[in-house]
This record gives C-alpha cells, structure tokens and sequence, in this order.
C-alpha cells in the first residue's frame, strides 16, 4: 500500500442517483502526486458544520482517475453524517485522509470473477472492474438492492462487463436474494463481494459451494481508519485484525463465519 | 513573571522536563490513540514531538473485548477496546527495535489485572535502554478485588505504584482514573507510594444505547468516554490534582489544539497528551505545538515553563 495523504479535495459534482443515494465527484489537489489507489481501499472525510457528528467518514472509493485526479464516491444517507455529505453544494472543500485499507486481489489475466454488490456496497466494484478488465480478467457484475430505483450505476457496470441483477420486489432482474441469483450457480477464479453481512456470507457460501475463492469487504464501525485505535477489529484465524489496515477486505477462509 | 519577554529574535522556549524526563516540548500522545506512532509516520514527523506514549501493554497477549468496541457521542466517543496487545514481549522482540533509534521519547503504557502482572512488565521494560519512562494504568479492573479498578481507591492506586517503584527506577508516571470521587486523594496517594508524576485523566465510564436496535452500542454495555466533550471535567481534575501534590501533572482529557493545551497548562499540567483528536486530524499534535509556540510569542512568554500552574 503508498503512503496515506491528508488533503483538500474541491467537490466539482453532486448527483443524487436516488432518494438515499448520491454520487460525489471530487477533484484532487496536485500534491497527492501519483497516489495510487487500489480498489476496495476508502478514505474517511471529515464533516464540518455537523454539530453531532464528531469522527470522520469512512466512505468507499467507487472510481478514481490518476491522471486527471478525479475521484468518485457513492454515499448513502444513513445518518447526520452522510446526510450533510449528500447536501454539500458544488465548489465545496472536502478534507480527506486516504488512501486507506488493503484492496481486492485480481486474478491473472484470462480469469473470470464475479463482482457482488449490494446497495452501497456495489461502490468499490467499480474501479475493481474497471482495474480487472485492464489486466485481462473478465468482470462479470451482481447488482442487488430492495428494488429497482436502488440499483445503482447499472449501465456503467455494462459498460464494463456482464450484469446482473436481483431486487426483493422483483421490479428488476431476478426476484429474490442476490445470493440467490443464477449467475452464482458457476465457478470463478474469483468471486469479490461488497454489501450487507447476510448477503456476503450467502455470497461466500454459494462461492464455497462452486469452489470459488472469495473475498469480503467489511464496513465495521471505525474511529480512526489508520489502524491505531483497534475499535473495528474483525475476529479471524489470526486473532483480532483491523478492518482498516489488514481489511477491510479479507478472504473469506480466514474469517470465523459460518457459510 | 517574565524576567525575560520573548521577541522576534529570542526562540521560546517550549522544552520541558518530568522528573528527568526531557521532552523538546510538552506535547504527547495519549496511549491507545496512536498505536506504535508507525500509524501517523505518513502525516507528521514523528521526531516533532515531545514524546508519544506506546498502547497499554500487558504481560500477556490479550485479545480485547468483543465487537463492537466503539460509538460515537456528540462531541466524542465511547470505547470498549479491552486493552488489545500483543504482550510485552512481542513488543520487546518486534516493536522497540525499530523505535529506539527516533528522536523523541517512546514511552509504554503498561497495564495488568494484578499486581504481579504490572511488576512483571515493569521488569521487562527496566532492561531496555531506550524507554524512558512507563505510565501506569492504574484504571484496569483488579482481578483479585471483583473487578473494581485499582485506581478507584487509595489503597489500591497505592499498591500498584509502590509495587512498581521497586522494579523501576527511571520516570514513573502513573494515569488516573477519573472515575474517583476526590481525584486529589487518589493523585496524593499515588504521589506517597513514589510516582514521579501524574497523568490524568483517563476516560470517563459512559453508555450508548442503539434505539432501533434496542441494545447497547457497546459489546460491553459500558465503556470509555474520551474527547472534546471531556475537556471541562479533565481540566478541573487537573487543577484540583495539581494543587494537592508536588509532582509535575501530564494533562489530557479532550485536548484538540494548541489553545486546549495552554488551558491544561495554565490549570497546573507541565505537559499534556492530544489522543481522540488525532482520530480527526491526524496532524493535530504538530499544528497544536506551533500554536503554543505563537501563543508564547503573543504573550510574551519565554518559557512555557513559566504558565504551568498559573491558575
């Protein structure tokens, strides 16, 4: 992993893609350099002129561009916090800690991976595919959500790859869990999944069962992102480990889940 | 108060001492807060500060408690961290080797279940040339007393330090509870069993309750209450403590810049300790220093030394 920066990014657009969701795009500063960012990593953004919020965000990087240094983050209203996020007006200065956390493995090139999302957590699948595409491995994307209007960035992941897709209410693709969806009833060389705890562990648990590698992304609670407090910890077979420093993506055979 | 007025062309001086402890400056990090200081080697330079403080170390390796350890409080945060550690002697064998070498102090907090246990790490630590000086923690639950913490009673603060006397012979800062109801006894008791000084205060027993959960935030139900919102309990404990003993105070207790820390000084410590905040800005310690040094300037201080206690 580079070194983590510290640094004002200027909020250029603001899109809300649906009631609870919104889509930041962000221009870095020049002093970032050539900040390598690996897909899966995050960065915690600090919310000014929240009077009840404290602690910074730690929000997924959905895409980031190295050469014109735009990055791109999904957020989701959950609460005082992505709320004030989700209604910054353009021309706003973010302060950001980042690149922070470990990335999602890509097989060599001629593999096949299925990247699984669900809600927010379609967010890193993004720059993931993208990346994968790049070094010859053939993306194929699960969208799920509670309905339609919650699947989020569906063409752009077409533009990359396979989709598809899962909603409870059936208003798109298949009716029912994503980790129910058909596309899981094959092998791949890997199988990266983002979203919901129950619906990773069906996840892994489908993925085991075709005998597929698996990896997780974990959004445990974090007070500090840089690995010093040791509050989001994830039990493993390697004792406690930190969600931000040695996550938050981890294969699934280390993890103590039962799938 | 000054003989001398600080001006464009004399330097302030910000050095101060703990009880042979020399630090460039009287800023600290609080253990917990910053890991191995390797975790914010990206954001400042390590060697700008006046020391940081190693997270509680215990004589074996301990897990911590279950997740989730932590929750956000307005203004601040509850921990239930349980004292995750890799044992003293993963920090001997891993850690100091590539610690020792900074231009800074490196202290170790040091923290136990029992007495034996405390003295036992403090023995570890006294072979090793580079460690200064340890901070007791002093807010642990004492095994052989139900759980209660050693620092809530004077003859239990009084126990663990005069314990850990005889097998330490440098610096010997002990970290009270504030969880007391006369911080003053507890820091005086300490000050009798052979501290060479104090820090305080530790965090503040809160609780958190998830209302869509309907359970609490903390795996633990209970746990630590750091940052700004502690801020007014932190500076009167250090006030009332700094009065009833002779040893130099450390200060923290929600401090989040340079202003904060002047206000723990002029209250009566001679050093502080920046911890939660630097979950925020992870470059707080240094902007904090240099806006110390420009406060000096403004009110023509020499030497910080002069402010400590002026309350």
């Amino acid at each position: 992993m580079g070194k983590k920066q510290i640094f004002n990014a200027t909020l250029t657009a603001i899109r809300a893609l649906s009631e609870r969701y919104s889509m930041l795009t962000l221009s870095l500063p020049a002093t970032v350099g050539d900040m390598e960012v690996l897909p899966g990593q995050f960065v915690e953004i600090r919310v000014a002129d929240s009077p009840s919020t404290y602690l910074r965000r730690p929000i997924s990087i959905c895409d980031y561009d190295a050469a014109s240094r735009v990055m791109t983050l999904l957020i989701r209203r959950a609460g005082e916090g992505t709320e004030h996020l989700c209604d910054l007006p353009e021309g706003s200065a973010l302060d950001i800690v980042g690149p922070l956390g470990n990335g999602f493995s890509i097989p060599a090139p001629g593999s096949t991976a299925l990247l699984a999302g669900g809600g927010i957590g379609v967010a890193p699948l993004m720059l993931l595919g993208k990346k994968m595409k790049q070094q010859g491995v053939t993306p194929c994307f699960l969208l799920g959500a509670r309905t339609a209007s919650e699947i989020l960035l569906a063409k752009e992941f077409a533009a990359i790859g396979e989709v598809a897709i899962s909603t409870d209410d059936g208003t798109a693709g298949e009716k029912g869990y994503a980790a129910d969806n058909s596309v899981l009833g094959r092998h791949y060389d890997l199988v990266c999944t983002c979203g919901p705890k129950p619906m990773m562990a069906g996840i892994a648990h489908k993925a085991r069962a075709n005998g597929s590698p698996c990896e997780v992304s974990l959004e445990n609670l974090m007070a500090c992102g840089l690995g010093a407090c040791l509050c989001c910890v994830e039990p493993t077979l390697k004792g406690n480990l930190r969600a931000c420093v040695e996550g938050p993506v981890f294969d699934t055979g280390m993890l103590l889940w039962e799938i | 108060m000054a003989n001398c007025q600080a001006s464009p062309a004399n330097n302030v001086n910000l050095a101060v001492e703990i009880a042979g402890l020399r630090m460039k400056n009287p800023m600290l990090t609080a253990s917990g807060t910053f890991g191995f200081g390797e975790e914010f080697a990206d954001f400042i330079d390590l060697e700008k500060l006046g020391g940081f403080i190693v997270k509680g170390t215990t004589l074996e390796p301990r897990e911590g408690n279950p997740y989730p350890r932590m929750a956000e409080t307005p203004s601040g945060m509850l921990n239930a961290v349980g004292l995750q550690n890799k044992g003293v002697d993963h920090f001997i064998s891993d850690i100091y080797p590539r610690l020792k070498g900074l231009d800074t102090n490196v202290l170790v907090n040091v923290s136990g279940a029992k007495i034996e246990d405390y003295v036992a790490v403090a023995e570890k630590l006294a072979q090793l040339d580079g460690i200064p000086a340890i901070e007791v923690n002093i807010s642990c639950p004492n095994v052989k007393k139900g759980g209660m913490a050693f620092g809530t009673t004077t003859d239990g603060a009084e126990a663990v330090t005069s314990a850990i006397r005889k097998a330490w012979p440098k610096t010997l800062i002990v970290k009270l509870s504030p969880n007391v109801t006369s911080i003053a006894d507890i820091a005086k008791a300490v000050e009798g069993a052979g501290a060479d000084s104090v820090s305080l205060i530790n965090t503040l027993m809160g609780m958190a309750v998830d209302v869509e959960r309907r359970r609490p935030c903390l795996s633990t139900v209970t746990g630590g209450l750091s940052g700004a919102a502690v801020r007014p309990v932190a500076v009167r404990m250090v006030w009332q403590a700094s009065k009833a003993v002779n040893i130099p105070v450390i200060g923290l207790g929600g401090i989040s810049s340079g202003r904060d820390a002047i206000e723990f000084m002029l209250a009566g410590a001679r050093a502080v300790q920046i911890g939660t905040a630097n979950f925020i800005d992870p470059q707080v310690t240094v902007k904090a220093i240099d806006w110390m040094e420009d406060w000096c300037r403004r009110h023509g201080v020499a030497d910080i030394n002069e402010i400590v206690g002026e309350i």
